[in-house]
């Protein structure tokens, strides 16, 4: 069955324009290292040292992983997991 | 009713016949006044509903003059107008729609210098703003001076909005700790957006304005949502309050405003 993974606006010309794609159970950065190897680049948007970036926020189904155990946040078959990074949006840049 | 012209009562008469609106409603809306930053993609649509409405008083900032690339989403402008001005446009606007509606432009760059000055003498902030510098300072400007926000940004066919109510829930810090790093994240000019995504976004944050204004229904509190116009789907994902959030904790580390631009662009990728 598997993870299903939302990939978020910004980062889906690495997957390919997917807007989801299927992952492997297991820990949060695990899943993150999967991805990276199916998708190389995507990784380092989103963690950095092993870590979360602090604008990109992480779902597993509709819970914030920073109040689960974070990182080490277990994933099983199933779940749904959507990666949401802050966009600000407009082009005109002198507001 | 009374201090209403007979004009007013049938301009709001939509409004007013509504049991949550009502005359008393009515009167809540006139006597609100709000600031909205940006007269762009999100504060175009935000301002024009809030004026057709019968905000008594709008504040819009922008120090932007208008672009024909603008049209094709910012519906307060047109044409004709290229190269005015986007506030002044706005206010032209906004005043031809519902003369009852005072609207105060500022054409400066909102900063840690004048915002506090500015945002005090509103009720209610939108943030309609493009940038994260100005996303953050929004942010803080408002926590520090417990002032409700409503905040959305979008970006191709995704839009995202939540209601931060300083003191009563999570703030923007608390979503997201610190900007991303400048080049991280792609701006619409790069990345394009669907025309009609900012008026979908900018409707709901004016809607957000009008339910904080009355005191009815659910607002945003706490939660993200998030519209795909692709998919047409609403999702909304919880926001808790961060007990370390570096703004709104009960041990701020964050306690002035910062310059965030040169915060931003210092912070290699």
């Amino acid at each position: 069955m598997g993870v299903k993974v939302r990939i978020p606006t910004p980062l889906q010309r690495l997957t390919e324009g997917k807007e989801e794609v299927e992952a492997s159970p297991g820990t949060i950065i695990e899943l993150i290292g999967d991805l990276e190897k199916r998708f190389p680049g995507i990784g380092e948007r989103i963690s950095e040292s092993g870590k979360i970036r602090r604008f990109v926020n992480i779902y597993l189904n509709e819970q914030d992983i920073r109040f689960l155990n974070n990182e080490e946040t277990l994933v099983k078959d199933g779940d749904e997991v959507s990666i949401i990074p802050a966009i600000a949006g407009g082009d005109n840049r002198n507001v | 009713m009374d201090d209403f012209t007979e004009e007013q009562i049938e301009r709001y008469s939509r409004h007013i016949i509504l049991a949550e609106v009502g005359g008393k409603g009515q009167k809540k809306i006139r006597d609100a006044s709000v600031f909205i930053v940006g007269a762009g993609g999100l504060g175009c649509p935000a301002g024009y509903y809030l004026t057709a409405a019968g905000v008594g008083r709008i504040g819009i900032a922008d120090v932007d003059t208008i672009e024909i690339s603008n049209l094709q989403r910012q519906i307060a402008h047109s044409t004709k107008k290229i190269g005015m001005l986007k506030a002044d446009s706005a206010k032209s606007t906004f005043e031809e729609l519902n003369p009852d509606v005072k609207v105060i432009t500022y054409k400066e760059r909102l900063s840690s210098k004048n915002i506090m000055d500015i945002i005090k003498d509103y009720q209610i902030v939108i943030d309609g703003s493009d940038n994260f510098p100005t996303r953050y300072l929004v942010n803080d400007a408002c926590v520090m001076t417990k002032k409700p926000f409503v905040s959305g940004s979008i970006l191709r066919f995704e839009g995202q909005v939540t209601t931060i109510i300083p003191n009563d829930g999570p703030c923007y810090r608390c979503l997201y700790e610190s900007p991303p790093p400048r080049g991280l994240v792609p701006s619409c000019a790069e990345a394009g957006v669907l025309g009609v995504l900012p008026g979908v976004i900018g409707a709901i944050q004016a809607t957000e304005v009008l339910k904080l204004i009355l005191g009815k229904g659910d607002i945003l509190k706490g939660e993200l949502l998030i519209y795909n116009a692709l998919k047409m789907s609403f999702k909304k994902m919880k926001i808790p309050k961060n007990p370390n959030c570096p703004v709104c904790s009960e041990k701020p580390t964050i306690n002035e405003l910062i310059d965030y631009e040169a915060f931003c662009e210092v912070r290699p990728y």
